[in-house]
């Protein structure tokens, strides 16, 4: 069954060998590992890219695949984010805390280290109290399942009331962008329990591991490399069988899918919950690499990019999201970390890191007019995938069953 | 047929009726669509239904598939005479209506081997679907089906590339896949050449034996050659009902369809 499938998938096993390839490459070009040649900060944008890339095959297979221009997933990405990170802040203030209480006269009690802690994590709010939503943040398995839970059970209450009342389209899309605005906000509270504004930061420092840096953010690339490909792999099974020709069916035809037995709120509701769940695990894997996670990264903006990402990369192609993601995400640091050089054009300067978003902005907009495929779209050119379309009008029958464009053909 | 039998206890009724429509109305912002319309059919009946245009023929056949609710009526299915008016679309069809559309929509994108698989009778929940691998005899089912409608040699193509004839008969290939106990087919000629019109009366003729398979038709040549009870709608309700011949004869027919 293994062996067919990839042979059916030919692309996955290309994949993945790629996949292990960069990974190695990176592993011995690392400071870490290897000859240096690539900086710890650097490493970390990749790890990163990786992450990004997972999410983008979730944002293909809800949107691409079924259909569901999502723009909320980056949601689910920062809730994942917040959960591991919970885990990671609580575990390591707890190991700062008591370093430096081991030395007072009188050995702390629970209570006190608790408190300490408290004060450590919520006195940039005003606060020392543990949030109930806190509860269990002293527990690395028990966060590791928030990761997963969490996020998807707002993806399963929130898709179970959007696809039930049949919101489809561009409503479900402005449904989504709200769903994100109103976490953003929400979390933007200082009374949220997660830090308002200054979300959770020091993210990147692992509790009770000396290692350093350099091989840290190794871990993690090694990390999303695995979580990148097993998601791949996932993905392709997903929509390789009869699920993926029924997933496509209800994004070219609800109503025939419908129609055919098949009920569409039930598939719909699946893939968005398994999609958001993916997407926490990317969100859960990038904010440790990232280091900081703060409201601002759950913005209606977030989703939108990562909309542009799969858009120019190639919708309902896995590898087309991947490219997407990575192609943009590491051209944007390029621009946006001074990396491009200014054009003076004596009467103004260009500036790349303002300008970006316009070139980014122009660039979704030819890909979408000239190029509805996509980067990958390219790969399909190159082996002949693309099929003849007969979209013209049917002709009547004294023409025969000739479609309008064979008739004049 | 039923009216002229006498009328014996409800269950016997039940099990010479696949699908009994009754008193049921329809209105649209005040338009009535459909107009305390009854209708029945047995398990293996071949129906033509014809009208003018806007006589709701379209809005009968999204009633019984659940596409539409009326405000008024009874649709009642199968030999329990099951409510059909409470249950989801997706329910409908797994209980046995299939439905064709007037425009042939199969799914372009999909091979005509997937597109036959996907209809193919078999458990239709998500789960059991993603885990779903198709064995021999839903294999062998679509080839079979492929060979029904004449597409033996094009599974492997798209869906998209086929001819709009070819992509007729997929759809109806497709509904004979979810093994309907009701087909209702709306106007399956339509753009077709006179070769594959006939060919399309054979395989409707031939599921006809056993189920109901009900056509809704424009054109007189084709519901001609079906050679079936014919019902005539009107206004949302029916005007007439029997043999072509005799319906054609009906002074009301004439005067509101085939006079014009």
């Amino acid at each position: 069954m293994k062996s067919s499938f990839i042979t059916r998938n030919p692309s996955v096993l290309i994949f993945l060998a790629l996949l292990a390839l960069f990974t190695i490459a990176v592993t011995f070009m690392s400071e870490a590992f290897g000859a240096g040649l690539i900086s710890t900060s650097f490493v970390k944008t990749l790890g990163k890219t990786l992450c990004l890339c997972l999410i983008a095959i979730a944002m293909d297979l809800v949107w691409g695949y079924c259909g569901i221009l999502s723009l909320g997933h980056f949601a689910f990405f920062g809730l994942g984010g917040y959960m591991i990170g919970m885990w990671l802040m609580y575990a390591r203030t707890e190991a700062i805390v008591i370093s430096s209480l081991a030395n007072a006269p009188i050995p702390p009690t629970a209570q006190e280290v608790t408190d300490a802690i408290g004060t450590q994590i919520f006195g940039v709010v005003g606060s020392s109290e543990f949030p109930a939503i806190w509860a269990f943040a002293d527990s690395l398995f028990l966060q590791l399942v928030l990761v997963v839970l969490v996020p998807g059970a707002l993806a399963l209450v929130f898709g179970w009331l959007a696809f039930r009342s049949r919101v489809t389209g561009v409503y479900l899309s402005i449904l989504t962008q709200a769903m994100t605005l109103a976490l953003a906000l929400y979390l933007f509270q200082n009374d949220s329990g997660l830090r308002g504004n200054n979300g959770l930061s020091g993210l990147q420092n692992l509790p009770g591991v000396t290692a350093s840096q350099d091989t840290v953010s190794m871990w993690f690339l090694w990390g999303s490399a695995l979580a990148l490909g097993l998601g791949y792999l996932l993905a392709a099974w997903v929509v390789s069988g009869k699920f993926g020709s029924v997933i496509r069916g209800i994004r070219d035809d609800e109503a025939r899918v419908r129609f055919l037995g098949y009920s569409v709120e039930g598939y719909k509701l699946f893939v968005f919950t398994l999609t958001a769940i993916i997407a926490a695990i990317a969100g859960a894997l990038y904010y440790p690499q990232a280091g900081i996670i703060n409201p601002a990264e759950v913005a209606p903006i977030a989703s939108i990019y990562l909309a542009v990402w799969v858009a120019i990369g190639g919708r309902g192609r896995l590898y087309g999201a991947v490219i997407g993601a990575a192609f943009v995400s590491l051209i944007s640091t390029w621009f946006t970390g001074g990396g491009a050089p200014d054009i003076n054009l004596g009467f103004y300067k260009i500036l790349w890191t303002d300008w970006w978003l316009v070139l980014l902005g122009l660039s979704f907009v030819t890909v979408t007019l000239l190029a509805p495929q996509g980067i990958s779209g390219l790969f399909d050119r190159l082996a002949g995938f693309r099929s003849p379309r007969r979209h013209g009008a049917a002709l009547g029958p004294d023409k025969g069953s000739l479609q309008e464009k064979e008739a004049t053909e | 047929m039923n009216a002229a039998r006498p009328q014996t206890t409800p269950p016997a009724t039940a099990m010479a009726t696949l699908l009994e429509v009754s008193g049921v109305s329809v209105s649209f912002d005040g338009f009535k669509a459909i107009n305390n319309l009854s209708f029945q059919i047995g398990p293996a009946e071949l129906r033509a239904i014809i009208g003018p245009n806007g006589a709701g023929k379209t809005t009968f056949m999204d009633i019984i598939t659940g596409k539409t609710r009326p405000q008024e009526g009874r649709v009642l299915w199968g030999e329990k005479s099951v409510s059909l008016l409470k249950m989801s679309e997706a329910k409908i069809a797994q209980a046995g209506v299939g439905r064709k559309f007037q425009r042939p929509t199969v799914f372009e994108d999909q091979s005509v081997h997937d597109n036959l698989l996907m209809a193919v009778k078999n458990n239709r929940a998500p789960f059991s679907v993603l885990f779903y691998r198709p064995g021999f005899a839903d294999l062998a089912r679509v080839e079979e089906l492929a060979a029904e409608i004449g597409l033996e040699e094009e599974l492997k193509r798209k869906s998209g590339e086929l001819s709009h004839g070819q992509k007729q008969w997929l759809e109806i290939g497709m509904l004979l896949a979810q093994d309907p106990r009701l087909l209702l087919v709306d106007e399956p000629a339509a753009g077709m050449t006179l070769s594959e019109r006939e060919q399309t009366t054979d395989i409707l003729r031939e599921a006809a034996k056993t189920r109901a398979v009900v056509v809704v038709e424009h054109d007189m040549e084709f519901v001609r050659r079906l050679n079936c009870k014919v019902t005539v709608l009107h206004e949302g309700s029916v005007l007439a009902e029997g043999s072509l011949d005799h319906v054609t004869k009906n002074q009301d027919v004439i005067d509101v369809y085939l006079g014009r």
